[in-house]
C-alpha cells in the first residue's frame, strides 16, 4: 500500500462574472508516494502545487480523478487522523498562547486527554518552542510561527506529514532547522510530502520529486535520474585572457577573471574544444566535468516545455 | 462522498422544515399580536419625541404609521368594532411625522369624527387634526373643505362650517361647490342637496379608496332616497287619479306613468310593498340606506369600503330615464 | 464529535473575550445604563421608564452590534488568516465548525447581555430603591433580545459562510432593520395586489419577526406578556436560528476554501 495515491486528480475553475470561462488550474494528475519517503513537490508559482495539496486536504473539491491516503480515499474523515498539514505562510489564532493552540489542536485531532499535556510538553521541546510556550502567538516572529506550524502538524503523531512552502520567508538558520526537522521525520518512519520552488532544498531532502508546471506534470524520479537526463557540461580554465572566436562558436560561456578565462560548454564538444585551445597555443589549467543541479534541469526543462507549448498554442 | 451527501441531505431537509416550523409559528404569533404593535402607540405620549427618534428618516417611519392606521381602520370597521381608540393616535403621530400628508386629515375627518362603527366619534379631536394641516399646509382647499365638512356632518355647527367652506373657497384652485355651498349653508343646511355636493366633492377630493369608497355609498343611499320619495309621489298620483291602490310598479308602467320599472343602483328593479311603499330588493347592499328599507330594518355589520368603491362604477341614473316627461 | 464542538465553540468564545472591542463596547453599555439614571432624574415620574426603555436598547443594541461585527468575521476571517486550513485538516466536519462557531459566538452573547443586564437592573434598583412584581417582565423583555441574538448570530454565520465581511455586515445589518418592522412588511403584503403580492409576501414572511421579539416599551409600561407569545417566540426563534444554520452548513459543505 502506497502512503499517498493520487489517480487523475483534476481541478477547473469556472472564472468570470456568469462562470463561464474555465480556468484549468490542474490537469489530471497520476502521481503515488511510497511509505518512509521525502518526496518533494516541485515548480515555480501558480504551478498548481497548493491547489493539490488542498484537495488532498479536502479544502478545495475535485472536479474530476481521486485520491487515496493509507489505502482510505480522502473524503473518508479517518484518513484526517493519520496525516497533518502545514499550511503556507500561516498566521494562526494570534490570541493564543503557543501552548493553548496545541491544547486545541490536538483535541480537535482526538488526542486522548491524558497523553495532551506529555504530547504538548514534547513537541513543543522539539520544535524549540519550550520557553515561549506561555506567549501569544502575535508575539511570535516569523521562524517562531513556522515553528509552532509544525508542531501542530505532528502533535498527533501522523503517519504522514504535508508541508506547503514550509521554507517560505524564513532565514538560514530557520531553513536548516527545518530541514533537519524533516530527516528527522524521515528517520522516524514518517512520510513527508512537501511543496517548494526553492530547488537547492529540494535536492538536500527529497528521495524524489515530482515537477509540476502550468497544472501539468512534468517529470517524476529521484533527483539524481532527472539530473543525468539534462545534458553534462564541462568547465574548462586556461591562462590568459584570449576568448578564441571558435571556442565561442561552440556555445561556450566564457568568462575572464583576472588572467584566466573559465568556459563551460556541453560534453559533447569537450574534444573539439581541447583543439581550440592546443592550436591557439593556450595554456589549459583545468578540465572537470560540472554536475547539473536540479536548477540547471528545471530552467532547461521548462524551457523546452514552454517553447512545445507555445509551438502547440 | 457518503458521509459529505449524508451532511448535504440532513441539511436540505432540517432547512425546509425549519423554514415550514417558523412560518407557522410566525402566522400565530401574528395573530397573537393583532394590535400589539399598534398597542405601543399609546405609550408614545410625545409625537415629537418619535420624530426625533427617526433619525431624519421622517417620511418612511410617517407612510409606516400610515399604513398601520388603514389597516387598523379598514379591519376593525368590518368587524363592526365599537370603538377605535387608537385611530386618533396613529393618525396624529402620522401627521406630526409629515404634516404634508394631506390624505391623512382627510382620513380623520371621514372616519375619526364619525359615530362607531362607522368612525371612532372623536369630532374634536379630528378637528384638532384638520385644523393642524390647516396650520401645515394653508394653501391647500381640500383642508379648509374638511374641516368644514367635519362641522357641518357631525358637529351640526352650520355658521362654522359655512366659515371654513368660505375660507377655502378663496384658494385659487378650490373646487367649485366650495363657494356654492358656503353660499347655500343659510338655507339648505340639513338637506339632500348639500349633502349631494358634500360627498361629490369629498369623492373628488382624494383618491383614497376607503374614503371613495365611504362618498360613493352615501351618494348611492341618497340616490335612492331621491328615486325611492320620486316614486311614492307618483304612486300618490296614481291613487289620487285611477282610485285603486296599485299592487306593483307594473301596473304604472301599464297606465304609461312609468315607461319601465326602474332599476335601483345595485341593478335591481324597486318594489312596491303595501301599495305605498317603494323599496328596494336588496337594502343590505346599499349601506346608510335611510328611504327604501324595510320598516323595521336593522342595518348589517360595514361592509369593505375599498371593494363600495370599485364595486359600481358609477351612479347610473336609471330613474329619470324612465320616466314619462 | 461534541467534544470537537465544545472545542471549537470554547475558541470562539475566548477569542471573543480576548478581543479588546468586545470591552469597549460592554463598557459604553454600562455607561449607558447609567446615563439612564441622570436622564430619569430630570422627570422624577418617568425615571423607572427611562431606565428600562434605554437601559434595555442599549443592551439590545450593543448586543446586536457585538453580534453583527464578531458574526461576520466567524468565518472569512479564518479562511483569511489560514487558520482554517489547520482545522479542517483534522478529523473535523465541516459542519462541526459552523455548530461550533454558533455555540461559541451565542455563548458570548448571552454572558455580554447577563453582564449588561446586571448594569440594568442595578440601575433600576438605584432608581426605585426595591424591585416590584412587574420588574420580572423586564427578564422575560431579556430573554426575548437574547432570542434576537441567536437569530443574528445565525444570520451573521449564514453570511460569513460565502461572502466578505463587508458585504455579510450589509446584509446582517439591513436584515435587522427590515425585521424591526416585519410586520409592516406583511400588512403591506396583505394589501399588495398582482404578481408583486407573491414576491413581497414571501420576503414578509422570511425576514426575521423581530417585531414580536421587541416589547422594551411595553415592559417600561409593566404590561404583561402572554406566556403563550413567549412559548411561540422561543419555538420562532429555534426554527429560524436553525434554518440559517443549515443555509450555513449547506453553503459551507461545497466551498473550495482557495
Amino acid at each position: 500500500m502506497s502512503a499517498i495515491e493520487i489517480i487523475g486528480l483534476e481541478k477547473t475553475y469556472s472564472v468570470g462574472f456568469w462562470r463561464k470561462r474555465p480556468k484549468c488550474a490542474l490537469k489530471p494528475l497520476h502521481l503515488t508516494v511510497e511509505e518512509g519517503e521525502i518526496f518533494g513537490f516541485l515548480g515555480p508559482n501558480g504551478a498548481g502545487k497548493t491547489t493539490t495539496l488542498k484537495m488532498l486536504m479536502g479544502l478545495v473539491f475535485p472536479t474530476g480523478g481521486s485520491a487515496r491516503i493509507l489505502g482510505l480515499d480522502i473524503n473518508d474523515p479517518q484518513v484526517k487522523a493519520q496525516i497533518g498539514f502545514l499550511p503556507e505562510q500561516p498566521y494562526f489564532y494570534d490570541y493564543l498562547t503557543a501552548h493553548e493552540l496545541l491544547d486545541y489542536y490536538g483535541r480537535l485531532s482526538g488526542v486522548p486527554g491524558k497523553d495532551l499535556l506529555p504530547r504538548i510538553e514534547k513537541v513543543l521541546d522539539r520544535v524549540g518552542l519550550r520557553d515561549v510556550r506561555g506567549v501569544q502567538l502575535r508575539k511570535f516572529s516569523k521562524g517562531m510561527l513556522q515553528r509552532a506550524g509544525i508542531a501542530q502538524a505532528i502533535l498527533h503523531e501522523p503517519k504522514i506529514v504535508f508541508f506547503d512552502e514550509p521554507m517560505s520567508g524564513l532565514d538560514p538558520m530557520g531553513r536548516r532547522e527545518v530541514r533537519d526537522l524533516m530527516e528527522q521525520l524521515k528517520q522516524e518512519g514518517k512520510t513527508v510530502f512537501f511543496s517548494t520552488h526553492i530547488l537547492s532544498d529540494a535536492e538536500a531532502l527529497c528521495d524524489r520529486v515530482a515537477v509540476i508546471h502550468l497544472g501539468e506534470l512534468r517529470a517524476v524520479g529521484a533527483v539524481a535520474e532527472l539530473t543525468s537526463s539534462v545534458q553534462g557540461q564541462i568547465e574548462i580554465v586556461w591562462q590568459g585572457t584570449a576568448v578564441p572566436a571558435s571556442i565561442k562558436a561552440l556555445g561556450a560561456e566564457c568568462h575572464v577573471t583576472g588572467d584566466t578565462v573559465r568556459a563551460v560548454l556541453s560534453e559533447e564538444r569537450q574534444d573539439l574544444a581541447v583543439d581550440v585551445l592546443r592550436r591557439e597555443r593556450l595554456h589549459m589549467i583545468s578540465l572537470v566535468p560540472v554536475r547539473t543541479t536540479l536548477e540547471q534541469y528545471f530552467v532547461e526543462k521548462l524551457k523546452r516545455s514552454e517553447q512545445t507549448a507555445g509551438s502547440l498554442a | 462522498m457518503n458521509g459529505s451527501r449524508r451532511v448535504t441531505i440532513t441539511a436540505a431537509v432540517l432547512l425546509i422544515v425549519c423554514l415550514a416550523g417558523s412560518i407557522v409559528f410566525l402566522r400565530r404569533i401574528d395573530q397573537l399580536r393583532t394590535s400589539a404593535t399598534l398597542e405601543d402607540v399609546l405609550f408614545i405620549t410625545s409625537p415629537t419625541a418619535v420624530k426625533r427618534l427617526s433619525l431624519g428618516y421622517e417620511g418612511l417611519l410617517a407612510d409606516i404609521y400610515w399604513t398601520r392606521a388603514v389597516q387598523y381602520f379598514g379591519g376593525r370597521h368590518v368587524a363592526g368594532a365599537s370603538h377605535y381608540r387608537l385611530l386618533a393616535p396613529l393618525l396624529e403621530i402620522t401627521t406630526t411625522l409629515d404634516p404634508h400628508l394631506v390624505v391623512a386629515y382627510q382620513f380623520g375627518s371621514n372616519f375619526l369624527s364619525p359615530k362607531p362603527p362607522n368612525g371612532a366619534g372623536m369630532p374634536e379631536r379630528a378637528i384638532q387634526l384638520v385644523n393642524y394641516g390647516i396650520q401645515n399646509n394653508p394653501n391647500d382647499w381640500k383642508l379648509y373643505y374638511e374641516l368644514g365638512f367635519i362641522y357641518y356632518m357631525d358637529v351640526k355647527d352650520y355658521a362654522k362650517a359655512a366659515n371654513a367652506f368660505a375660507r377655502g373657497s378663496r384658494i385659487p384652485d378650490a373646487h367649485p361647490f366650495l363657494k356654492v355651498m358656503a353660499a347655500q349653508m343659510a338655507q339648505h343646511a340639513g338637506d339632500a342637496q348639500m349633502a349631494r355636493a358634500l360627498w361629490t366633492t369629498t369623492y373628488q377630493s382624494t383618491q383614497d379608496k376607503q374614503i371613495r369608497g365611504n362618498a360613493i355609498a352615501h351618494l348611492r343611499a341618497l340616490q335612492v332616497a331621491d328615486e325611492v320619495t320620486a316614486l311614492e309621489a307618483l304612486v300618490g298620483q296614481y291613487k289620487q287619479t285611477t282610485g285603486r291602490t296599485p299592487t306593483s310598479l307594473d301596473e304604472l308602467v301599464a297606465a304609461h306613468y312609468l315607461k319601465y320599472v326602474p332599476l335601483d343602483p345595485t341593478g335591481h328593479p324597486y318594489r312596491l310593498v303595501d301599495g305605498n311603499n317603494v323599496e328596494v330588493e336588496f337594502p343590505d347592499e346599499i349601506p346608510f340606506i335611510e328611504k327604501g328599507a324595510p320598516v323595521g330594518y336593522k342595518p348589517p355589520r360595514p361592509k369593505d369600503l375599498e371593494k363600495l368603491g370599485s364595486r359600481y362604477s358609477t351612479c347610473a341614473r336609471d330613474l329619470p330615464d324612465c320616466l314619462i316627461q | 464529535m461534541n467534544q470537537r464542538i465544545t472545542c471549537i465553540a470554547s475558541n470562539t468564545f475566548r477569542e471573543a473575550v480576548r478581543d479588546r472591542v468586545l470591552y469597549n463596547l460592554i463598557a459604553f453599555a454600562l455607561l449607558l445604563s447609567g446615563a439612564a439614571i441622570l436622564v430619569g432624574q430630570i422627570s422624577i415620574d418617568i425615571e423607572k421608564l427611562v431606565v428600562i426603555n434605554l437601559g434595555l436598547t442599549a443592551v439590545s443594541l450593543f448586543g446586536m452590534i457585538i453580534a453583527i461585527f464578531i458574526g461576520i468575521g466567524l468565518v472569512s476571517k479564518e479562511i483569511e488568516k489560514r487558520t482554517l486550513y489547520t482545522v479542517l485538516s483534522r478529523p473535523v466536519r465541516r459542519w462541526e465548525f459552523i455548530i461550533g462557531k454558533f455555540f461559541g459566538l451565542a455563548g458570548t452573547l448571552v454572558v455580554n447581555a447577563f453582564f449588561m443586564a446586571i448594569g440594568v437592573f442595578g440601575a433600576l434598583l438605584y432608581v426605585a430603591h426595591k424591585f416590584q412584581a412587574p420588574d420580572a417582565w423586564v427578564l422575560v423583555a431579556l430573554y426575548f433580545i437574547i432570542l434576537q441574538f441567536l437569530i443574528i448570530c445565525s444570520l451573521a454565520l449564514l453570511f460569513s459562510s460565502f461572502s466578505s465581511p463587508l458585504l455579510s455586515a450589509v446584509f446582517a445589518f439591513s436584515l435587522v432593520v427590515i425585521g424591526t418592522f416585519s410586520e409592516d412588511l406583511r400588512n403591506f403584503a396583505a394589501m399588495a395586489n398582482g404578481p408583486t403580492k407573491w414576491l413581497e409576501t414571501a420576503v414578509a414572511y422570511i425576514v426575521p419577526n423581530f417585531s414580536a421579539l421587541n416589547i422594551i416599551s411595553s415592559v417600561a409600561h409593566a404590561q404583561p406578556v402572554p406566556t403563550q407569545l413567549i412559548v411561540y417566540n422561543t419555538i420562532y426563534a429555534l426554527f429560524y436560528a436553525s434554518m440559517a444554520l443549515c443555509g450555513a452548513v449547506l453553503i459551507f459543505q461545497r466551498r473550495n476554501l482557495k
